[in-house]
């Protein structure tokens, strides 16, 4: 409650504070997040190592060239013929850095670096098919409210309660036995497969948060205040309520991406990734199983999958602090 | 022909507990260059009442009937479509908190920028320029530099004055201030209110300003209109509603204002209870629970529901008491209270 107000009181103006021309610099909330995101050793530490492995997956013939030698070349004279594993218990040395694979002796070193690519390039494009869904998905229910919410809700609840890992299973070992009629085949095809089956059930994660931040964005007041001024629908949409989910979308982009890496590294695993004998770190996973007294075999895609989900998910969380500095600790 | 003039209007929003009854049969006028103050506590339907003018509940849950006519044109039954075409250019509104009503990302200008060109098919250039016009209009120093801030490097008072200079950027005939000066501390907020007086007679803008604080109204209105549950309960000049208040609920209000001119040691008299549901009013007078002098309605306080009737010369007043007593009660037991120290 205000005293009645004396009317003669004059407008005061703020005078400017009369620092020179450019002491001060106005900063966007973008510059103030990155501002925090350079201050986060952590996440920064994070996003080195990505930066790092993407490099890798980028000049992985490249850095084979320099170091290793072709992913799928046979080194019989590295292994012992009557154990069938590597001379020396590993075949660690300066030509192969990683040591070579029991029985046919490929570049562990090489067959790593090359796995990257499948990994990286799955997990991307599956998390960017799941991010376009999802954010489309959950705008337009928020946005749009009503049966349409109803519906695109209840097709999201539909996704989570599907068994996503046997109806992949099902689902890919079906569509390869087609393989001979499609116009793409081979690795191309199963990687096509791969994306499209891990982005197109992981969307309604992302769907959710988006349309709960959609929802409520809707009723803040700069919205309202903008539809008094008389803004139209899309207009509102495009300039007031997208650039808000530019943040939760990064974020929980940030952090699918090493749940895909993990999915793929299962389905590959369990023999419905990319087929031999192509690189894949599930995939060398999976034969190190039968070679337990070989663990260096095991050892480095184990911790190729590790520093890959570790490097992506301390940045994730880096992000989010500098993003939306409440929404933790 | 009045500017604008609302017969009637019933705002009410369908829920799972029952009807809610926002607005409830609301009448008035209003002037080009006249300034209405819109009064009550939280709940009573104001801000209800100000969306319901623009036009943002269209397409919603409300259930709207009654009439609004603006400069000759009824809008309730006007197409969504037609009524976003007049706001901005015809109608704005000054929202409470500026920090949370203008978009984080963008800058000051960028916004008055983007308001303009909603309704102005001009270059950037242009509007840009238009938006340091504006900026300095409203009092914003250095306006040329000003234009390129984000809304969170301006200071409370600053960015009022910029969301004033957004509403202001189409030359709008209607201006609806919705709690204007309720985020801000008290010295600006006298600033604010000089400002809008100016603007409104630079504009010739019809002004209606929405608040729970008779000391803002008390500056700025010609006319007074007392809300409570969704209805005018008490409707005058401002001396009227100051002078000769008629309505036990206005006399609450008053005497919960601090002043000035009173004593410091004297406690303020709030108005005991809280201010109805809107799903289940009270029966007859909503207000007849806290009413102090509602035994001296005969009973009639409970079950019938009191007419907004003219006590005199366009002063009305929703009470059962007779104006005889009305009068007599605030000159013998209201009056006295208020101004003895």
């Amino acid at each position: 409650m205000t005293a009645p107000l004396d009317p003669t009181a004059p407008a005061v103006v703020a005078a400017p504070s009369g620092l020179p021309a450019g002491t001060i610099q106005g900063r966007s909330l973008g510059q103030i997040a990155w501002m925090r995101l350079k201050r986060d050793k952590v996440a920064m530490g994070g996003a080195v190592v990505v930066v790092l492995l993407i490099l890798i997956a980028i000049f992985a013939p490249v850095l084979v060239g320099w170091f290793g030698h072709p992913p799928n070349e046979f080194h019989q004279e590295m292994i012992d013929p009557s154990t069938m594993t590597p001379k020396g218990g590993t075949g660690i040395s300066g030509d192969f850095l990683f040591g070579v694979e029991p029985l046919n002796g490929r570049d562990i070193f090489s067959r790593v670096l090359y796995g990257a690519r499948i990994s990286l390039l799955i997990a991307f494009f599956a998390t960017l098919l799941s991010v376009v869904i999802g954010t489309v998905m959950g705008v337009v229910a928020g946005f749009f409210g009503g049966w349409v919410d109803t519906l695109i809700s209840r097709a999201m609840d539909a996704f989570l309660a599907f068994p996503l890992l046997v109806f992949s299973l099902a689902l890919i070992g079906v569509l390869a036995q087609f393989e001979t009629s499609l116009a793409v085949k081979g690795d191309t095809l199963r990687i096509l497969l791969l994306i499209f089956v891990i982005g197109f059930f992981n969307w309604p994660y992302i769907g959710r948060i988006i349309r709960g931040q959609t929802l409520s964005l809707r009723e803040r007041e700069f919205v309202d205040a903008a539809r008094s001024l008389g803004a139209r629908g899309p207009y509102i949409l495009f300039r007031e309520i997208l650039p808000n989910l530019i943040a939760p979308v990064l974020i929980y982009a940030t952090l699918l991406i090493p749940t895909n890496v993990l999915f793929e590294a299962a389905l590959s695993f369990l023999g419905v990734g990319i087929p031999a004998p192509t690189a894949t770190w599930g995939g060398m996973l999976s034969d190190a199983v039968k070679y337990y007294t070989v663990p260096h075999f095991m050892f480095f895609p184990g911790m190729a999958i590790f520093i890959t989900v570790l490097a992506f998910n301390l940045f994730g969380d880096g992000l989010r602090d500098a993003l939306d500095p409440k929404s933790s600790r | 022909m009045t500017f604008l003039e609302l017969k009637d209007l019933r705002i009410h929003f369908p829920s799972d507990d029952g009807l809610v009854k926002s607005v409830d049969g609301l009448s008035f006028r209003l002037e080009r260059g006249k300034t209405l103050g819109i009064v009550g506590e939280s709940g009573s339907g104001k801000s209800v009442t100000s969306l319901g003018i623009l036009g943002l509940h269209k397409g919603g849950r409300a259930k709207i009937s009654g009439e609004i006519w603006l400069d000759g044109e009824e809008l309730v039954s006007a197409s969504a479509e037609h009524v976003r075409t007049l706001r901005g250019k015809k109608m704005a509104m000054i929202f409470q908190d500026p920090l949370s009503a203008m978009h984080p990302f963008y800058t000051v200008g960028a916004q008055i920028m983007e308001a303009y060109r909603i309704h102005h098919d001009v270059s950037k250039k242009v509007a840009r320029k238009h938006a340091i016009e504006m900026l300095d209009r409203v009092g914003i120093p250095q306006p040329d530099r000003r234009v390129d801030s984000h809304p969170h490097e301006f200071s409370g008072g600053m960015r009022q004055r910029a969301m004033i200079a957004m509403a202001l950027s189409c030359d709008p005939e209607l201006l609806i201030a919705d709690e204007p000066t309720t985020a801000l501390d008290v010295t600006v907020q006298a600033q604010i209110l000089d400002l809008m007086r100016d603007l409104q007679r630079d504009f010739n803008a019809a002004l209606i300003i929405i608040t729970h604080d008779l000391g803002v109204v008390a500056e700025l209105s010609d006319d007074i209109l007392v809300m409570y549950a969704g209805k005018a309960i008490e409707y005058g000049t401002a001396e009227d509603i100051f002078e000769r208040p008629e309505h036990p609920y206005t006399w609450g209000l008053l005497g919960s204002m601090p002043r000035l001119d009173r004593e410091r040691t004297e406690r303020l008299l709030p108005i005991k209870g809280s201010p109805p549901s809107l799903i289940n009013v009270p029966s007859g007078c909503a207000f007849h629970p806290r009413c102090v002098y509602a035994d001296r309605t005969g009973g009639r306080s409970t079950s019938d529901v009191p007419e907004l009737l003219e006590s005199e010369g366009g002063h009305l007043v929703r009470c059962h008491l007779s104006r005889d007593v009305r009068r007599a009660v605030w000159e013998n037991e209201i009056k006295p209270n208020l101004e003895a120290s």
